[in-house]
């Protein structure tokens, strides 16, 4: 009986842990000339959409002591920068082509996503 | 506009008078709020009201009263870095030794076979509970101050892993220590895990400092670039010598720099003259003599003689600035080796969870007995041996050691994607002007036909070229200035495009230019066919000078070919990499030229538009091809080419539209580069073998796929021993790119 019960929880817990973390939907944020990403446990927002050619000046400000977040990577644009704990870093960004161009943390653990429409 | 606060570093200070004159001072000075001195520190911080005073108004004030005071800039980026760095660095060691202590000491009390040697308070459960809860959550309270906000955000990572791990192994001990009764009915050993869960948590700790120490040595090069740029400059000011800070230095400034003095922005000697050691930027290792109006690089160390220069470039325009740029921003890049790798991390974490399940269900429901502590024992295995940090660090790091010993050498590469192609490069083709050669030619034959005084022949070419624009004029004025020749005014000049130039000296008609120009006036030139084939082989360029109509002298001239052409050719032949030498030039030349420098393959005649198409063709027979040009007018072939390198100065336009930038201008550079690259290339493949290799082979074990055949189970403390060293060997393997000649 254990063993049908620990066998039910277990199928629960892989198929929980696919759609919590496999099956999320990012919340879409529209940019207008510039935005602020909270760093903390991963990128808030982490998807973020914006017309091409426009410039886009992103604020990140890191609250999470985590050195897996302390640099931020935009490797389309050949950005990386380090993010001081608390303190605001300001990257520029001018898309000229549609497309998605992802960002990461320097070991690539979190990621965020600019979506150019 | 609110009050600014700001620190002045003060120099000249001895005593707390000093303190008390400063702060007087400047508390007397209009739009200071307040100003407190610290001698200790050499500081002032000054509040002030930036409407009313400026950086430049207190620094005044205090020289007023003896002392000399410099505006230091807000904290950058970098040494906030630095100061982060350090102090993770130092809470990760503590943390580290604590937790291997007491987890050593719990360890002492419950390891079969050392557990008798041990003193009794040890083996006491409750004790053990004691030892295992600040490890726990004090030095583990950074894997759960990682792991909810992640959870928040639906996403996991490493820290993800470790917590999980180590709470499972941690609250089952606690559960067996305060509740053995439930246990002992359900017919499990009473033996809590609290040497797991505080020896995994000290262990990763090790491991991640390891990490950080050895992390902070990749990015060491941009940090020596960064280290290089000097303080202050002595600028001239009405006459007299004036300290300032690096960034109060202006275009057109007059600087003096002393000998054993760092040379402060770029620019132009107008007195004196050094020798200048630059091999911090370039590479070179030998001093360059400069002399008036040579440039000079800020960054670069004045060993000889005193000069005055003036200021051309300044802050983010200097050379050295660009550097930096362009290499953090190749340090940036993404490398396409690196793609398979991001894929998998993004699925790695939660398909690692999902394994840890999988592996405590079927021990559970499988296993030998006592099911329970078998099932989570390999589950925390599973969830502690996975590293996605050695697969996320594999190529970054490997990235940044490889640009940072390329800019220590002298050789800007744009990104990883050029550093990653340029191993695979198996044809160079070189642009010969400038780039083989000087680009200054020098006149090295005058050849008299007829007139007894070769002087002759210079005053009349000499004489017309004054007003030509032509690049071969320079070389001849300037041998006629050598020998003191007096040029003449010319009548009815013109200048034939592609053929020469031609006009009226002391009422005789002259003509001075190439084979074409002589047909086209029909001169004869039958008597100097022997000496101009003979020129030609020796890869010099001919220009036929002719007195009304009449054949009358030669002048040679040729683009001396660079002390590394040779040398750097040898070079990539050994490495079996073809070498193609492009130009405008005359076949006879420009074989010669090759032959000398051991090229074998000469594409003559080539027009400047049409570089391009030949790169073209190249590709066209499956080459991949690197184009070596001066990144000016061959900019179209250096885009084309599969890898463009430009010998440029660092500062213009070449930077931008090439792969590869040899500031140092030595050709030997080109091999170094394509070695560079396919050493860092090599140790890119090592580290994501063994990223890769290591958690494709050690997550099975860890799951007990070893034990149906060899009774073989790794404990957690193994698991994260072994992950530990997974990642610290990815870093190591990618410093020793450092040691690379």
């Amino acid at each position: 009986m254990d063993k049908v019960i620990v066998t039910i929880i277990g199928a629960f817990g892989i198929v929980f842990t696919y759609w919590f973390f496999l099956f999320k939907k990012e919340k879409e944020v529209q940019a207008n000339g510039s935005i602020d990403i909270i760093v903390d446990g991963g990128y808030s927002p982490s998807l973020i959409s914006l017309e091409v050619n426009k410039k886009i000046i992103i604020n990140f400000l890191r609250k999470d002591s985590n050195s897996c977040l302390e640099e931020v990577v935009f490797p389309d644009f050949k950005i990386k920068r380090y993010l001081p704990l608390n303190k605001k870093v300001t990257i520029e960004l001018n898309p000229s082509k549609k497309g998605e161009y992802s960002f990461r943390c320097g070991m690539n653990m979190f990621h965020g996503k600019i979506v150019v429409k | 506009m609110a009050n600014l606060k700001k620190s002045f570093s003060i120099k000249g200070m001895h005593c707390a008078s000093c303190v008390k004159v400063i702060e007087k001072e400047l508390s007397k000075t209009k739009g200071v709020v307040s100003a407190n001195v610290n001698l200790a520190t050499e500081e002032a911080f000054v509040e002030f009201d930036p409407k009313l005073t400026s950086d430049a108004v207190i620094c005044s004030a205090v020289s007023n009263v003896g002392y000399k005071a410099l505006a230091s800039e807000d904290k950058t980026d970098k040494e906030l870095e630095k100061k982060e760095k350090e102090k993770e660095i130092k809470t990760l060691k503590k943390k580290a030794f604590i937790s291997l202590f007491l987890g050593g000491l719990i360890l002492w009390g419950s390891f079969p076979g050392i557990v008798n040697f041990s003193p009794v308070f040890l083996r006491n459960f409750f004790v053990q509970f004691l030892l295992a809860t600040p490890v726990q959550f004090w030095a583990g309270l950074a894997f759960y101050k990682a792991t909810i906000p992640a959870l928040k955000h639906r996403t996991a990572n490493m820290d993800t892993l470790v917590a999980v791990g180590t709470s499972v192994a941690y609250l089952y001990s606690v559960f067996i220590t305060f509740f053995p009764n439930i246990m002992l009915k359900m017919s499990i050993e009473i033996m809590p895990y609290f040497d797991v869960s505080t020896i995994v948590i000290g262990l990763i700790l090790l491991g991640r400092f390891f990490e950080a120490r050895a992390k902070g040595q990749t990015s060491e090069a941009i940090k020596k670039l960064i280290g290089l740029q000097a303080k202050t400059a002595r600028v001239l000011v009405n006459g007299k010598e004036k300290d300032v800070s690096i960034e109060d230095v202006k275009i057109g400034d007059i600087v003096r720099v002393r000998p054993g003095e760092k040379i402060p922005v770029d620019g132009s000697i107008i007195e004196g003259e050094s020798s200048i050691d630059e091999s911090m930027i370039t590479g070179e290792s030998i001093p360059v003599d400069k002399f008036k109006g040579d440039r000079v690089i800020g960054a670069t160390f004045n060993k000889s003689g005193t000069f005055l220069y003036k200021a051309e470039k300044i802050g983010e325009e200097t050379m050295l600035a660009q550097i930096v740029k362009l290499v953090q921003s190749a340090q940036g890049s993404k490398a396409p080796i690196q793609r398979l790798a991001d894929t998998i991390s993004s699925y790695f974490v939660p398909i690692v969870i999902m394994l840890a399940i999988v592996t405590f269900v079927i021990w559970f429901d499988f296993g030998p007995s006592p099911s329970l502590p078998f099932a989570l024992l390999n589950m925390v295995a599973v969830l502690i041996i996975a590293c996605p940090c050695a697969m996320g660090l594999a190529t970054p790091t490997a990235v940044m050691v490889g640009t940072g010993k390329g800019a220590e050498n002298g050789i800007l590469i744009k990104d990883a994607q050029s550093l990653e192609i340029s191993h695979k490069i198996d044809t160079v083709v070189f642009d010969k002007t400038g780039t083989l050669t000087k680009g200054e030619p020098e006149v090295t034959d005058v050849i008299s036909l007829s007139y007894d005084l070769k002087d002759k022949i210079l005053f009349y070419a000499a004489s017309l070229e004054k007003g030509s624009e032509h690049s071969l004029a320079d070389a001849i004025l300037k041998e006629a200035e050598s020998f003191k020749i007096k040029l003449k005014k010319v009548d009815k000049f013109k200048a034939i495009a592609g053929h020469g130039i031609e006009g009226e000296i002391d009422k005789k008609m002259i003509y001075f230019g190439n084979r074409k120009l002589m047909e086209r006036e029909k001169i004869d030139i039958k008597k100097a066919e022997e000496k101009l084939s003979k020129l030609e082989e020796e890869g010099k360029t001919s220009m036929l000078l002719a007195e009304n109509k009449k054949l009358v002298g030669i002048i040679a001239v040729a683009d001396p070919i660079k002390e590394s052409a040779k040398a750097g050719i040898d070079e990539l032949s050994s490495m079996g990499i073809e070498t193609v030498m492009l130009t405008g030039d005359n076949e006879r030349t420009a074989n010669a030229i090759a032959k000398k420098i051991g090229i074998k393959k000469v594409l003559a005649d080539v027009l400047p538009e049409d570089k391009k198409i030949e790169i073209e063709k190249i590709q066209e027979n499956g080459k991949i091809v690197a184009m070596v040009g001066d990144g000016i007018n061959d900019a179209p072939a250096l885009v084309l080419a599969n890898v463009g390198i430009a010998m440029g100065t660092g500062t213009d336009i070449a930077m931008e539209s090439s792969d590869i930038t040899l500031v140092n201008k030595d050709l030997r550079s080109v091999a170094k580069s394509v070695r560079l690259s396919k050493l860092t290339m090599r140790t890119i493949r090592m580290n994501l073998f063994w990223a890769f290799g290591y958690n494709i082979i050690l997550i099975p074990v860890a799951m007990g796929a070893l034990y149906p055949f060899f009774n073989i189970l790794l404990s957690p403390i193994f698991a994260s021993a072994a992950m530990a060293l997974s990642s610290v060997s990815v870093v190591t393997n990618s410093l020793r790119l450092k040691g690379v000649k």
